[in-house]
């Protein structure tokens, strides 16, 4: 390109008309958007196409399931198991471990606490799984573990915001927000990027499925199970669908009668963004009204319909990317062990909090594969950061058994879209301190996604402040290791 | 100076021959580095041989780089001699290894040539245009056309429209240009009074008196202000996890004041970045510093308070330069920029000059200015004055100072001092403030501590806590350090039983003995558990502190009553900028890779030398980096600021990248009149706003037509050069203001605390104890600028069109068009409680089904004879639909309104109305 061209491409990227209409649809499905084009007749050869609604090479997974233990859960008590850190239970931490570490709660000199559960093998491959989690270990031969992730933030908020956006400050648009940017959905009549919550609402807020600086299309929509399921969707009592059908007929009508008169190809624009609602609010309700499926399902999930729970996002989650649903994020608020008051530590709460998701998500990967949607859908587990193999010190006299924060070590997993099956990656030390073997960063783990995704992270590209951002920043490996 | 110029001109020019001919043949002209070389150089070279990277020890970032040695020993441009060029032979090589760029394509042949003629022709470089100055003597073309040119705007636009064959649009009927204007420059539409008076002026200064008029309107600074507020990131939360309340909203009514009262832009930035420091600053000067008090903080249990004080820092550093100088500083955070010019020492240079203000990441944003509102400040200045009055002389006390420093100094002298627990100046790890206004200390834990500053303990002889606990521990006073010397320990019992639910409001008052000493002290008081091994043993409230003999037992109780009712009027704290004192300075020190664990080189404040503006040796504050910017020499800001507002009214930035005029900026659509109105902002105008907004909004571009031709669309489909007036959807603000206004429910009360109207349900499950606390209703159809904005939960209908959750600087909002935005206005409670009362006024008109009356309040112009048609027909088909359907009749409308079928049918309509693509578009 000479530098005409170069500003003729860079004039047409930045916020054209077309631009947006090719590139802001995508966040609500990109076919609306064909006819669109060309009934305005802004198709033009000479447009570039940017990061477009295509991935770069072949991709194995067509949607992601990304399920988030918020507060982050205790990877030695669940995946990483460690019977050296049992034999020094209870000693004090040596010095060397402590050295150049920041923590948030430790203080002083913490001791080592081993595992507060026990562990086994099982499936062909042979993972170790805790007791707390009976349905998930019988799986444990569709799921690559990644035994060494490793992040930079040990606060939640920071943590979580790092975990979705690849950068511990507000500001930056999520993951979800950059696969539909950079592929579109599949499903006009549906959000590309869905959000479903059980528990509070995490740490970081909205602000962990926000769009960044990306265009507000395409940050994730929360879907709810009780209430409007997206905002807004519901109509007004005493207005009908009928009705409201009616009344967008009439918008339609007069702005098209002003599209007449005024030229502006806007107006188009805007009138089929009212048969999209229109649609939107026909669509979205059937997908999120889980009591028309069968007994079994309910029964195999764990679900109740018309309830808040994680079983019931569990199930949303299948019947999105069934849809077409590009992203799927579920929030589980309920993972913060530090053992600092009854029942809040790595026994009992832990165990509840794992009693929670054992069922479902085990149900989750069983339906998947059923209906043969694993193979193109890559769920992903885990949480912000991982636990400390030393026992918490605030409540020091009472003992409830609580494990502090810790950014160096933890267990996340994968499976479906073309990740290898029944594998582990990555290993700790005998303390489960710290990675010795595999170690994956969360730009790693991003890159990794994306690549299943069909999309290579250094190409996925938006230009901001003058220069090109990126989900990994300037960072990021794909882990090969772990593609089929 | 005339060259480049004339290049962007000529590649402007060339943008629009699609062909993309190339306009300048090798060898045929003098290169120039600006127009020919660098555009080749960014895309291709700089990313491994600039400000991130000098691979070979090669950089293209500054002229002497480009020009030095490599780590071969032999420089890689020779000036004059392209072929022994290190450079040229590399872009040739025929080993892959070698050959540049980088395991990449080639080169295409006729960008080597370029490169070669440069350097053969001397390789000379050239500043970036945005880094010269404007020219003080650019004249506006002579560009002419009949009947349409109002001042000089016009000519320079005219000149490119005419180079392009494109005519300019007619003016706009008078109802579109006052409706337009009036939206432009206070947010709301004219009433249909103010649009009958002007439809009746036929003066010829008619459009003219009603500029003034919206000018000076107070409702002016409103509708400015939100834009200023997101380069301000200004919010009622701080964000992160917790995002509890902040008390600044006094800084936003600043922002509304500063631009009602037309302050000069040079004034508006120094009290901003410096009010502080200017001498004997006001109220109003310490108030523009929270602009930079306005950065996230993180409250969540176990953060590091310095690590956040940091990150607040170095944002203030790339906020300052988006701002004045839409310069990609916060690209230099972690290496030299990698396109423009500055150095990664040049950033901690100028965070230097933040990094020496007093706060730190504390809970209650200690410093803060504490200000009495309305009534209440002439209730302490009555007060004050009865003092004066009923004292001795001995202890009047100083009247020259801020109100809530009299205050405090009266109530010091006569009284017991008495200190607010979440006041603290520093903790240990494990105290919290009480969700959600943080009024008192919890999440106390086994020796934990808080320590305040410069404590007066001469006289004192006793203290007095105000605490709560399920659980019995102590509490020590000691100075100086957590294991200072000792003056009060004493027993706290538990002041309610663990069983009872309000344990933690048991608020109960315990006095202890303190151990006399002698003038102020660094005070600490340090938590220890009991038997109770708990992780939250206490609550603090607050504690006084009791003098031997107070002041105020020389007097009757009457005084003491006074001083009662005094301490009993609330101030209003405001987090503000203030500096350490010189002992206090803070060490300022390069970051490696911008990790604040990893200092470098020390650095002193210092500006960026990549502007040609002599500096100051002397030691430099952030007063000199104000003055800096507003340098009559600074090529930058003039042209950042105008760039700002034209894009307010005309959708584009003549620079599209408002936030980016680097080298890496979209080139100028009127690189000319860009310049000339820079110039014109900073010398006829001298930096005053409202001339400045006037001159454009005076224009004949402006008040073009927004009607659009296919010849205009094929030719200029983005309206790059204005041959119309831009069509554009409103913004957040102006939608919602606008349909308060047009159903009359706007309550147009100005200033004062953000105010919560109320939340779809469901989305304001906030955790942390922190709620949405809902308004008195008349609050909740203000205008939307006021509204409490939540960093973690925005207000949704604000962000569905494209409004910002303020956490970082927003120059501009992007404009999108989706289904959310259709449910939003369709569904919406506050645009269904417009349709009704907007239907009741359609219903109580006298026209004909009232749509006609309804119309033109929406849109203040008669309607069309085919669009009444079409809304009659529906009209009939509603009023059916409600003469058969009475429940649903009654469901729709409000309980207290007579449910007619011809007013649940007008709701329909005027629901209807206010979707309208025309009502959302000016």
């Amino acid at each position: 390109m000479n530098h005409h061209e170069e500003a003729l491409f860079r004039l047409g990227k930045y916020q054209s008309r077309r631009y947006f209409l090719r590139q802001c649809m995508g966040g609500l499905g990109a076919a609306a958007l064909g006819s669109l084009l060309t009934g305005a007749d802004f198709a033009s050869p000479k447009q570039p196409t940017g990061p477009g609604l295509q991935p770069h090479f072949p991709p194995t997974a067509k949607s992601v399931i990304f399920l988030h233990m918020a507060g982050a859960p205790s990877q030695l008590e669940m995946f990483d198991y460690k019977p050296v850190l049992q034999q020094y239970d209870n000693q004090p931490c040596p010095e060397s471990l402590l050295e150049g570490k920041r923590f948030a709660f430790l203080a002083g000199v913490p001791k080592m606490m081993g595992a507060q559960t026990k562990f086994a093998q099982y499936g062909q491959s042979g993972a170790w799984v805790s007791e707390y989690l009976p349905n998930l270990a019988q799986q444990v031969d569709d799921i690559c573990f990644l035994k060494a992730m490793h992040t930079d933030e040990f606060n939640h908020a920071p943590a979580q915001l790092f975990m979705h956006t690849g950068s511990p400050r507000l500001g930056r648009p999520s993951a979800g927000s950059w696969m539909v940017y950079g592929l579109g959905s599949e499903n006009d009549n549906l959000p590309g990027f869905v959000v479903l919550t059980s528990g509070n609402t995490p740490s970081a807020g909205k602000s962990v499925w926000g769009s960044g600086f990306l265009p507000s299309v395409y940050q994730g929509v929360q879907c709810r199970s009780s209430g409007d399921p997206v905002l807004y969707l519901n109509n007004p009592d005493g207005i009908s669908a009928d009705l409201r059908k009616q009344s967008i007929d009439l918008i339609n009508q007069i702005n098209q009668q002003e599209y007449q008169q005024v030229g502006d190809p806007e107006i188009l624009s805007r009138i089929s963004q009212y048969e999209l609602a229109f649609r939107m609010q026909s669509e979205v309700p059937e997908v999120m009204d889980i009591s028309e499926e069968p007994e079994w399902v309910h029964e195999m999930y764990g679900t109740h319909p018309g309830k808040i729970s994680f079983a019931n996002n569990c199930l949303l989650a299948r019947r999105l990317v069934e849809k077409g649903v590009r992203y799927v994020q579920l929030f589980d608020n309920a993972w913060d062990h530090h053992g600092t008051s009854e029942g809040s530590g790595v026994t009992k709460g832990l165990a509840r909090a794992c009693g929670n998701i054992d069922q479902p998500i085990a149900a989750l990967l069983k339906d998947l594969k059923m209906r043969g949607l694993l193979d193109e859908t890559l769920v992903v587990w885990g949480g912000e950061f991982g636990r400390t193999p030393m026992k918490e010190t605030r409540s020091s006299g009472a003992d409830y058994k609580g494990r502090d924060h810790h950014s160096d070590a933890f267990t996340m997993w994968m499976a479906g879209g073309g990740v290898k099956a029944g594998y582990t990656h990555g290993q700790t030390d005998e303390l489960g301190y710290h990675g010795i073997e595999g170690r994956v960063h969360v730009h790693d783990l991003h890159a990794t996604m994306l690549h299943t995704m069909g999309m290579d992270h250094e190409r996925l590209t938006y230009e901001f402040q003058g220069r090109s951002f990126r989900l990994t920043d300037v960072h990021g490996k794909v882990v090969k290791e772990i593609l089929r | 100076m005339m060259k480049w110029r004339f290049w962007i001109f000529l590649s402007l020019l060339s943008l629009t021959m699609l062909g993309g001919c190339l306009l300048l043949r090798v060898g045929q002209d003098k290169l120039s580095y600006n127009r020919d070389i660098r555009p080749i150089l960014n895309r291709n070279c700089l990313s491994c041989h600039g400000g991130v990277k000098q691979s070979g020890g090669f950089s293209l970032l500054f002229p002497e780089e480009a020009l030095a040695k490599t780590e071969s020993g032999q420089p890689a441009i020779i000036p004059g001699d392209a072929r022994n060029s290190e450079l040229v032979r590399r872009l040739h090589h025929h080993d892959l290894e070698l050959r540049m760029p980088y395991q990449a394509e080639p080169l295409p042949p006729d960008e080597i040539a370029l490169i070669e003629t440069w350097i053969d022709q001397g390789a000379q470089f050239e500043t970036h245009w945005a880094y010269v100055p404007p020219r003080a003597d650019i004249q506006p073309p002579k560009a002419q056309l009949a009947d349409w040119n109002q001042n000089e705007v016009d000519a320079f636009i005219l000149a490119k429209l005419q180079a392009l064959d494109l005519t300019p649009n007619p003016e706009a009927d008078k109802a579109a240009l006052l409706r337009r204007l009036s939206l432009d420059l206070i947010g709301l539409p004219p009433t249909p009074a103010e649009m009958e008076a002007f439809l009746a002026d036929s003066s010829e200064d008619a459009y003219e008196q009603q500029v003034d008029r919206l000018l000076t309107s107070p409702q002016f600074g409103e509708k400015w202000a939100s834009h200023w507020l997101d380069l301000a990131r200004y919010a009622d939360s701080k964000g992160y996890e917790k995002d509890l309340y902040r008390s600044i909203w006094k800084y936003r009514d600043w922002v509304i004041q500063a631009w009602n009262e037309d302050m000069p832009f040079d004034q508006f930035t120094t009290e901003q970045l410096a009010g502080d420091l200017l001498p004997h600053p006001t109220e109003s000067q310490y108030l523009a510093t929270a602009f930079h008090r306005n950065t996230t903080a993180n409250d969540e249990g176990g953060t590091n308070n310095e690590e956040f004080r940091n990150a607040a820092i170095i944002e203030r550093v790339g906020t300052t330069f988006e701002v004045w100088q839409a310069t990609t500083m916060a690209c230099v955070q972690c290496h030299s920029h990698p396109y423009d010019p500055i150095r990664h020492e040049e950033f901690y240079e100028v965070m230097a000059f933040f990094n020496n203000t007093e706060d730190r990441d504390l809970y209650r944003e200690t410093p803060n200015l504490w200000t009495y509102e309305g009534e209440k400040r002439e209730q302490v200045e009555e007060l004050l004055a009865w003092f004066d009055e009923h004292l001795q002389p001995e202890d009047h006390i100083q009247r020259d100072t801020f109100l809530a420093v009299q205050v405090k100094s009266l109530r010091d002298q006569l009284d017991d001092p008495h200190i607010e627990a979440e006041f603290f100046a520093e903790s240990s790890r494990f105290i919290e403030l009480t969700p959600p206004r943080q009024k008192s200390l919890f999440q106390i834990q086994d020796t934990s501590w808080v320590r305040y500053e410069e404590v007066d303990l001469s006289e004192i002889e006793a203290v007095t806590y105000r605490y709560s606990s399920p659980f019995s521990g102590f509490i020590e006073m000691r100075l100086g350090s957590p294991h200072g010397p000792l003056v009060s320990r004493v027993q706290v019992p538990a002041s309610a039983s663990i069983n009872d639910k309000k344990r933690w409001e048991s608020w109960t008052d315990l006095r202890a003995e303190v151990k006399t000493t002698e003038g102020k002290q660094n005070l600490f008081l340090v938590f220890h558990q009991d038997q109770h091994q708990e992780q939250e043993l206490l609550r603090l409230d607050w504690f006084r502190l009791h003098k031997r003999a107070p002041r105020v037992d020389q007097y009757g109780p009457e005084i003491q009553q006074q001083l009662d009712s005094l301490a009993r009027i609330e101030a209003v704290p405001t987090p503000i900028m203030r500096d350490l004192p010189p002992h206090k300075r803070r060490k300022n020190y390069l970051f490696e890779r911008g990790n604040w664990l990893a200092h470098g080189p020390e650095v002193r404040p210092g500006l960026p030398d990549h502007l040609p503006i002599e500096q100051p040796q002397d030691s430099l504050s952030r007063h000199d980096l104000a003055n800096w910017l507003v340098h009559p020499d600074n090529p930058l800001t003039a042209r950042v600021f105008v760039n700002r507002i034209w894009e307010q009214l005309f959708g584009n930035g003549i620079i599209e990248t408002v936030e980016d005029f680097g080298t890496q900026a979209a080139e100028p659509s009127h690189p000319e009149l860009l310049d000339w109105l820079a110039v014109e902002f900073q010398t006829t105008d001298q930096w005053h706003i409202k001339a400045l907004i006037k001159r454009l909004v005076m224009s004949a571009t402006y008040r073009q037509a927004s009607t659009v031709s296919e010849a205009q669309l094929a030719a200029d489909p983005r309206n790059v050069y204005l041959s119309r007036a831009p069509r554009l959807r409103l913004s957040a603000e102006q939608i919602r203001d606008q349909i308060l206004a047009v159903s009359e429910l706007l309550n147009p009360k100005m200033l004062g605390p953000s105010v919560s109207p109320p939340l779809p349900e469901g989305v304001g499950r906030f955790g942390f104890g922190d709620k949405w606390f809902l308004s008195d209703s008349a609050d909740h159809y203000r205008r939307s600028l006021y509204t409490y904005l939540k960093r973690t939960i925005p207000f949704p209908n604000q962000i569905t069109f494209d409004g910002t959750d303020r956490t970082v600087c927003t120059s501009r909002r992007i404009r999108t068009n989706t289904p959310l935005q259709a449910l939003a206005l369709l569904n919406d409670e506050v645009v269904k409680e417009a349709s009704i009362a907007l239907a009741k006024g359609m219903l109580a008109s006298e026209e004909q089904s009232g749509i006609a009356f309804g119309y033109y309040r929406v849109m203040l112009r008669p309607i069309t004879e085919e669009k009444l048609h079409t809304f009659q027909e529906f009209y009939q088909r509603y009023l059916l639909y409600f003469q058969q359907e009475s429940e649903e009749l009654t469901a729709l409308l409000p309980q207290e309104t007579e449910p007619s079928p011809e007013l649940g049918a007008l709701t329909l309509v005027a629901n209807s109305l206010l979707n309208l693509d025309e009502f959302l578009t000016k």
